[in-house]
């Protein structure tokens, strides 16, 4: 993975000094709440119900065992002793003092990371597929991209002050599993007929409260031209993007507004100016910086699959997991884990600090010390020889993480929601819990098959309830909370937004709608092969809608 | 009936204006304003400790009176002075009688 170099251990340092004088100041008197905190929120520091709340970058997802130590380190000392993995592959603590931040920092900084640009109206944590640099359908590592584009957008002084914050999110393989096309830009890795790399540049994708698909402005971008490129997006957005509505900034706005066509027309044309300039990526410098990326060197291990064979047949845990949270590895012999932090009934991604240092443990003995967040909140280890899942699978169970429910029912997204968060109308945490433990049966919920369900506290979808198979949003009405259904969303290679399904549901009344949603669905479905996904675009909405309120409106 | 609440600066902790003009950690410190007169003494005491340093995120909330206990009107403002409503082991309800009514 990528390793600081000197210019960078020297620049997260300065910035670690900076806010630290900052927040000194601050305790101090000397600058005031309104100077400060736009200086709190460009290094992370939120403030919500119960406390202050940090959040830290992951970029792309990727961490080692050492900085794994060093999150859990921090949830023990600063804070309660757990952290929340998020959608946009970050962690966040909820109760750090605002006095115990600049040693959090320095902590951070020991290990090669940061908050910076983890808020603010500037380009965010660029994110990629968990499976980067194992997944067999990969075209190319996404990595390498990403982190040009971390180095790129640091403090970059043009689009430091955008009209809103801006979200990348880079995949190299078929199947998008980094949802490039709800960000403002989408970048998906390609090779063209001569086999040279570049990419499919999608704009304009988004959730919140005016949720979009991202519209394809270029079908194939050239390597090189990644930075121009974006550059010119950027320009484009800068110049243009709605600084009058908050509302109205994003840059998926601007692309609706100005229509795709002429939106494009204005960043080739700002490209055609930009492309032979610095901004050209030298080929050495991309190979220099894959070269980070070089996946481990895996050996041949053939003994896995006996091994594998076995322990199936020994352990019907295993094979469930096996079943379900494996996930097939570009070498036959190895495989990829997906570590649920969504145990029934649980806070989906959270980890307590102990669990994290065992993470962290596994990792480096089975795991080539590589360690991915998923935007789902789940953990992954992208490289795990076969003959060693039995081990994994073991050390999983001892910390209660080897819930096999990777992609089902209750694999749900769910934002902090009313519970922590200062922005949301309602709770999403508990919902999400009862959803679970309805459906905890394995059996169950193999049954229903892949099911993605997602929920969001608010309308700005932290939760991407949007792209949930079902999505769910909690809104406070009449001083109460109530839970809208969306149906038919997807954030993969064929993202569609969600379709308000009808009126909401009480907290009391959303578990039992959910249920019937889905045995409305499995009483419809061609066969056990045609996912709920599927199946709801065949049908659309309306057996869902008979099956929700048909009643009531005879009852009336 | 209104009472003052903010975050303490240092930490973030919720906090609420007791009669002593301290910043209780606990809701049911805190002094309930019953008239126009009472909401403006409270607000002038918020504005001098924001202006003092000692918190941020001043605002008066809407309360009842149940049982003798102070309950605010709002879901929001009960989880603030109970905790996150799935782990009592956190926030104030982890410390002391009040139960979160969420």
């Amino acid at each position: 993975m990528y390793r600081y170099d000197e210019f960078d251990h020297s620049f997260v340092k300065a910035r670690v000094a900076e806010f630290s004088d900052q927040v000194a100041r601050r305790l101090a008197g000397e600058i005031t709440e309104d100077q400060f905190k736009p200086l709190r929120l460009m290094n992370g520091v939120y403030l919500q119900l119960h406390a202050y709340m940090l959040r830290v970058a992951i970029p792309y997802g990727t961490l080692n065992s050492r900085q794994m130590r060093i999150l859990a380190h921090i949830a023990r000392t600063y804070d309660k002793g757990y952290g929340h993995f998020t959608t946009r592959q970050n962690i966040q603590y909820n109760w750090p003092a605002l006095a115990d931040v600049p040693a959090i920092l320095k902590d951070l900084a020991s290990v090669e990371m940061h908050a910076i640009q983890t808020s603010g109206n500037c380009i965010r944590n660029v994110t990629a597929d968990h499976f980067a640099g194992a997944a067999a359908d990969e075209v190319a590592d996404p990595r390498p991209y990403a982190e040009i584009l971390r180095q790129w957008s640091s403090v970059h002084p043009e689009f430091s002050f955008l009209p809103r914050k801006f979200k990348i999110a880079v995949t190299g393989a078929e199947r998008d599993r980094a949802a490039v096309q709800v960000h403002d830009i989408g970048l998906h890795l390609k090779k063209n007929a001569k086999g040279e790399l570049g990419f499919s540049v999608y704009v304009g994708g988004g959730l919140g409260r005016t949720p979009m698909v991202g519209k394809k402005i270029r079908d194939f971008l050239p390597e090189k031209d990644l930075l121009s490129y974006t550059t010119a997006i950027l320009r484009v957005y800068n110049l243009h993007g709605r600084r009058d509505n908050k509302y109205k900034a994003r840059i998926k706005i601007l692309v609706h507004e100005t229509g795709t066509e002429e939106l494009a027309r204005q960043v080739e044309a700002e490209f055609a100016a930009l492309k032979d300039t610095e901004l050209k990526l030298p080929d050495e410098d991309v190979r220099a910086i894959e070269a980070y990326f070089a996946p481990p060197a895996l050996v041949e291990r053939p003994e896995g699959e006996a091994a594998v064979k076995a322990a199936r047949v020994e352990n019907a845990g295993f094979a469930d997991w096996l079943g379900q949270n494996v996930f097939t590895h570009r070498h036959p012999d190895y495989a990829a884990v997906t570590i649920s932090l969504k145990g029934i009934g649980e806070v989906p991604g959270d980890a307590t600090d102990s669990q994290m240092e065992a993470i962290a443990d596994l990792a480096e003995k089975y795991a080539f010390d590589e360690i991915r967040i998923s935007h789902e909140q789940n953990v992954i280890f992208p490289h795990v020889a076969r003959a060693d899942l039995k081990a994994v699978y073991d050390g999983l169970v001892e910390i209660g993480l080897a819930t096999a429910n990777s992609g089902l029912v209750t694999d749900i997204i769910a934002c902090p929601g009313l519970d922590y968060c200062a922005l949301a109308n309602a709770r999403s945490i508990p919902v999400a819990q009862e959803i679970s433990n309805r459906f905890a049966s394995l059996e169950r919920q193999r049954e229903i098959g892949e099911l993605k369900l997602k929920i969001s506290g608010c309308i700005n979808a932290c939760g991407h309830h949007h792209v949930g198979h079902i999505g769910i949003l909690g809104v406070e009405k009449k001083g109460a909370e109530l839970y809208q259904v969306t149906l038919g969303g997807s954030g993969d290679e064929n993202t569609s937004i969600g379709e308000i399904v009808g009126r909401g549901f009480a907290p009391d009344q959303i578990t039992d709608a959910i249920e019937t949603i889905v045995d409305t669905y499995l009483g419809l479905r061609t066969d056990a092969s045609e996912r709920f996904i599927d199946a709801y675009r065949r049908l659309g909405p309306a057996p869902f809608k008979e099956a929700l309120y048909a009643g009531e409106a005879k009852a009336a | 009936m209104k009472i003052l609440t903010a975050n303490r600066l240092t930490d973030g902790e919720a906090v609420w204006l007791a009669s002593d003009r301290s910043w209780a950690e606990t809701i049911d410190a805190a002094e309930i304003a019953r008239d126009k007169a009472g909401e403006e003494t409270l607000e002038r005491a918020g504005e001098a400790a924001a202006q003092n340093n000692e918190v941020v995120d001043v605002n008066l909330i809407d309360v009842d009176m149940v049982d003798g206990r102070i309950v605010p009107v709002r879901l929001r403002e009960r989880i603030r002075a109970a905790g996150p409503t799935f782990r009592a082991d956190l926030g104030k309800q982890a410390h002391s009688t009040i139960s979160n009514v969420a």
